[in-house]
């Protein structure tokens, strides 16, 4: 049912888009939907937000849905939350069940959309009705059978799907039945009907896992957290081949979104924590060490499945920070020193804790991270405070807490801003990276000159062709790098791949190593020949190394192996953004001269057959000629 | 708002014509954006927004908003008695 404040909001929005307070009217209809997040409502949102296209920053992209079912009442919900995740979907939806023949015609509408990601919605009673209804008709044996030819053709699909588009394809796994048609009977085998369905789901797993940007989505798990018996609704399955009911669909959508945001890149790279009621109970400056609620039992244990949840997001490289309001020798006591503690201030990132503004500390806390404000998630328990954020810096994700503090971990997981579709090496180890970065910036302060301690870090960088290994991460770092970037041209791991194979264009990756640890892999360059010059398409550095004279070194080694190749100028654009800043002087420094200037950018050029680009001698450089990691 | 005005709302939003422009005889002959797909959405958003279910009867008969607002009052005072 719509709340008292609902109707106020709808005439909120109507009245900031008249007065064009295209931000207020964005955040309006966001709270709007997030109050009412139905059918009912769905369309408004929709529409509204189209009026706020080319106003408010929103990243287009494109999704076919594949179904053997009736998706189009999802549509305006999905719709409607992504553009709540600053995402404007367009939506192709493919023919009724007509999943089979759009992927293997290569000139279907699915193909001729050309998609950014391609979801298969298919039901286990669509693709295997005789493992679904008709089960107990099989013969002995029939039911694995069945499941293998299921599988089969699943994997068939997904294969015939890749070799005719890029996109990335998001998976529906199977169903299990509400009822298994022989009760309980059916888990007394080993080939029961759950089986068989498990076996099918545990095939697509492995199908997927061979196709590179093939990713399956739990969907059985998805049925069954909401409940088998509420989430299908027979009637309007037969009534308009509509299987899921009504107050659903929007968990349908939502699970949709997990795979979008990441997809988009529209991901945090850290969440910012409060204090006080959000990593415990109670406040540490009123009710001291033994008063505040932390601890295994009720109701600490609220506070305690929050902060798993937090170290559960480090796992996948996601950094931690605290952004609270207290006396900075009460809190870091609590962190040091309380026995319920999950979290220790090894696990934060960065930490701000004083009586200053929360959004002064959220900027202070990207610009000491090197991360945009926009990949910042924010959690606080305080509704003011979380208000104040948004309105102050609307670029961050405030993540929206229930009354109750037992809510609050399934808030931060649900959240898709904190999904991945992969892990990199180097997403599990970035708090480490972190630590040794504060290490290093302590030793920096010691040294006279930049070259004493250029020489004291005693810098090794891996310059490598592309692995199967260090494809994704390759292809991750084009995707997320924003600043130390000439182009920022995103690349999925397709792509990448086909760079590879095309002979005349050239994918290096650069991993730096230190005398404090390993910072991994922090930097990509794309160049392709084409006559006498060869161009650096793209050229990107993690923030993490920026400063350290190692992109000196990896642009020595294209202009020598450019030259190399017989090629006489290399050529560089840098393309400006919002964010990339530090690049700008980046060919300027090397001495490269400014050959075009346009609205775009800049082009700049070095002559080989006169100049070099001296390796700093800092920097011992190992080259490493693919295949062997 | 009474059961109408908010039916009027969602039929507006789903049909994107202006709330003005519906009245109870208002039905598919009249509203050229409503099809059998925003058939289906009007239903589903009926369900969700007054927490009742329809019959496959009862969505054969709405063929006007008079006659859905009076199937949805007819079940919220069933639900409510």
């Amino acid at each position: 049912m719509a709340t008292e404040s609902t109707p106020n909001l709808r005439d909120e929005v109507e009245r900031l888009l008249e007065e064009s307070q295209w931000n207020s009217a964005a955040r309006r209809l966001g709270e709007f939907w997030r109050a009412e997040s139905s059918s009912a409502v769905a369309a408004f949102v929709v529409s509204r937000f189209e009026k706020l296209r080319e106003k408010i920053p929103l990243t287009p992209f494109r999704l076919a849905i594949l179904r053997s079912f009736t998706v189009e009442p999802i549509v305006p919900l999905l719709r409607a939350e992504a553009f709540c995740f600053g995402i404007d979907l367009s939506v192709h939806i493919g023919d009724f069940n007509a999943y089979a023949q759009e992927i293997l015609d290569s000139e279907s509408s699915l193909y001729r959309f050309a998609a950014n990601a391609v979801i298969l919605a298919v039901q286990t009673g669509d693709i295997a009705p005789d493992l679904w209804q008709d089960y107990t008709h099989l013969p002995l044996n029939g039911a694995k059978e069945a499941g293998q030819r299921v599988s089969e053709s699943l994997e068939g699909y997904i294969g015939e799907f890749r070799r005719r588009s890029p996109a990335a394809l998001i998976a529906h796994n199977l169903e299990q039945p509400t009822h298994p048609a022989l009760g309980v009977l059916d888990a007394q085998r080993l080939a029961s009907q759950a089986e068989t369905v498990r076996q099918i789901n545990r095939d697509l797993v492995i199908a997927a896992s061979r196709t590179r940007g093939v990713y399956v989505m739990d969907y059985d798990a998805l049925v069954a957290r909401h409940g088998r018996l509420r989430w299908r609704d027979e009637r309007k399955w037969l009534l308009a081949r509509l299987p899921i009911a009504a107050d659903k669909m929007i968990q349908l959508a939502r699970e949709w979104m997990r795979f979008l945001v990441p997809l988009t890149g529209r991901t945090a790279k850290a969440v910012v924590v409060d204090l006080d009621n959000t990593l415990w109970g109670g406040v540490i400056g009123e009710d001291g060490m033994t008063g505040i609620k932390l601890g295994a039992e009720y109701p600490g244990a609220a506070y305690q499945a929050v902060q798993r949840a937090m170290l559960d997001l480090s796992h996948k490289g996601i950094l931690l920070a605290i952004c609270s309001k207290n006396n900075p020798d009460d809190a870091i006591e609590v962190l040091e020193k309380h026995p319920g503690m999950l979290l220790r201030p090894k696990n934060f990132a960065a930490m701000r804790i004083s009586w200053n503004d929360k959004s002064q500390g959220l900027r202070e806390i990207a610009s000491e991270l090197n991360i945009g404000i926009d990949s910042l998630a924010f959690l606080d328990d305080n509704p003011f405070e979380r208000e104040q954020v948004r309105g102050t810096l609307p670029e961050v994700m405030v993540i929206d807490l229930p009354q109750d503090p037992f809510g609050y971990a399934a808030a931060l997981r649900d959240h898709p801003a904190f999904e991945r579709l992969a892990l990199s090496a180097e997403d599990q180890q970035r708090t480490t990276f972190y630590a040794e970065q504060r290490e290093r910036a302590q030793a920096e302060q010691k040294f006279q000159s930049k070259e004493d301690f250029y020489r004291f870090l005693e810098q090794e960088a891996e310059i490598a062709t592309v692995t199967p290994a260090t494809l994704a991460r390759i292809s991750q770092l084009t995707q997320k790098t924003n600043q130390f970037n000439v182009t920022t041209q995103r690349y999925s791991e397709q792509q990448i791949s086909a760079l590879v194979e095309n002979p005349s264009s050239q994918v290096l990756s650069i991993r730096i190593r230190d005398r404090f640890g390993d910072h991994g892999l922090v930097g990509v360059s794309i160049t392709r020949d084409e006559g006498e010059t060869c161009e650096i398409d793209s050229f990107l550095l993690s923030c993490r190394v920026i400063g350290r004279t190692v992109e000196t070194a990896l642009l020595a080694h294209l202009a020598d192996q450019a030259a190399a190749r017989g090629r006489k100028r290399l050529l560089g654009w840098f393309l400006p953004t919002k964010k990339n800043a530090p690049a700008r002087e980046f060919y300027a420094q090397h001495g490269f001269e400014l050959a075009q200037q346009n609205a775009d950018g800049s082009l700049w050029s070095l002559d080989l057959t006169k100049q070099r680009i001296a390796a700093p001698e800092w920097v011992k450089v190992v080259t490493v000629n693919g295949g062997n990691d | 708002m009474t059961v109408f005005d908010q039916i009027r709302t969602i039929a507006s939003d789903l049909f994107a014509i202006p709330p003005g422009k519906i009245n109870a005889a208002s039905s598919p002959e009249n509203i050229e954006s409503w099809d059998s797909v925003q058939h289906l959405n009007l239903v589903l958003a009926l369900e969700e927004k007054f927490g009742l279910q329809l019959s496959l009867e009862e969505i054969e008969q709405m063929k006007t908003i008079g006659e859905v607002a009076k199937i949805v009052e007819g079940k919220l005072q069933t639900t409510a008695g």
